[in-house]
């Protein structure tokens, strides 16, 4: 990028600004291993085109994960994509999509920490890729739901049997998906929304 | 066929994030321009402004003279509010970079963050009740 030419620098469309009127953010993250979909899902309930965010990462963490075989997913830069759903003139929600292994999620400042909840994205053909992401949300405090994501070759499993393997308790909606539709991408988010309500509720009960 | 078998974990469980060991001088080509991040970043060191993903920016001035080309380049796009998040792609520069840059205009005052809303212990329902409705007209 040339800085000496900052007038050049592509930014938003026109439409793709947010009105002044904007003053609050919320965000919710999607997270799975590669290839899952979540920049799918991500893209099809943004009104943006995803964008990619960026951070640099030392040469410490690199080369100890099997899923980075490739050249390019080697860099020492690690990508986030990301979308925006305008809730009202004021409020805005963005959607990250990250991987799963926890060593990226610090490289974000408060990536989780300041998130409404989380939306594990799986595949059921290697269901056990999900598992430390949950264990993870799990010790962290941070609510979510999980995502089946529906290839047309993955073994399907009934919920229960989903459930008992991933080892959710009852109140944890369970649903599958097929992330390349904007209204099932959309359902997820709500059962997301419909499950924090619930715990909202519930912790103003008790 | 049965699916592989996980064991829940509980909360409070983490352990606090490893710090990263600097990283070695790499091979040319294998780490793009570190010095040249180090300038954009100022000489203010260190301190930097409790900033998200998702605060939103907004420029309260035009760039001033004195600008650098990065200064007056995230001022230019936050003309109208926009996430740090979005600043870090239409820049091209890594989030702790763009942070740092915001943190120097935050001091000058030629930006003013909105805070992100932070996750409660219970979130609000008010909020959750408003992305809801938001969600239904998507």
């Amino acid at each position: 990028m040339d800085f000496k030419n900052s007038d050049t620098i592509p930014g938003p469309r026109t439409e793709d600004r947010l009105p002044h009127t904007a003053e609050a953010a919320v965000k919710i993250v999607i997270v799975g291993g590669f290839g899952v979909g979540k920049t799918t899902m991500v893209g099809s309930v943004s009104e943006i085109r995803p964008l990619t965010t960026e951070e640099t990462m030392t040469q410490a963490g690199i080369g100890v994960d099997d899923n980075y075989g490739s050249a390019s997913k080697t860099a020492t830069t690690v990508a986030m994509d990301f979308g925006r759903i305008s809730i009202t003139d004021q409020l805005v929600l963005y959607l990250f999509g990250t991987p799963g292994q926890e060593r990226f999620w610090f490289l974000w400042n408060g990536l989780f920490e300041g998130a409404l909840g989380a939306v594990v994205l799986v595949d059921t053909r290697r269901l056990e890729v999900s598992f430390d992401v949950m264990g993870r949300l799990e010790e962290r405090g941070v609510p979510f739901v999980v995502a089946v994501n529906t290839f047309p070759d993955a073994p399907r499993y009934p919920v229960a049997e989903l459930r008992t393997a991933l080892d959710l308790p009852d109140e944890i909606p369970i649903l599958d998906c097929d992330v390349r539709r904007r209204a099932s991408s959309r359902d997820v988010l709500m059962t997301l929304m419909r499950f924090l309500h619930s715990l909202a509720v519930k912790g103003a009960l008790t | 066929m049965t699916p592989p078998q996980r064991r829940r974990r509980a909360p409070g469980g983490d352990r606090p994030a490893e710090v990263p060991a600097p990283a070695p001088p790499g091979k040319e080509g294998e780490i793009r321009n570190p010095e040249r991040l180090f300038v954009i970043g100022g000489e203010g060191g260190g301190e930097r402004a409790d900033i998200d993903l998702v605060t939103l920016i907004v420029a309260r001035a035009d760039p001033p003279v004195s600008a650098t080309p990065e200064q007056a380049a995230l001022l230019r796009l936050c003309a109208a509010p926009l996430s740090v998040a979005e600043l870090s792609a239409y820049l091209s520069l890594p989030f702790s970079v763009v942070t740092v840059l915001i943190t120097d205009l935050l001091a000058a005052e030629l930006v003013q963050a909105r805070a992100s809303i932070v996750r409660q212990k219970v979130a609000d329902r008010n909020l959750l009740e408003a992305v809801m409705h938001g969600l239904q007209k998507l």
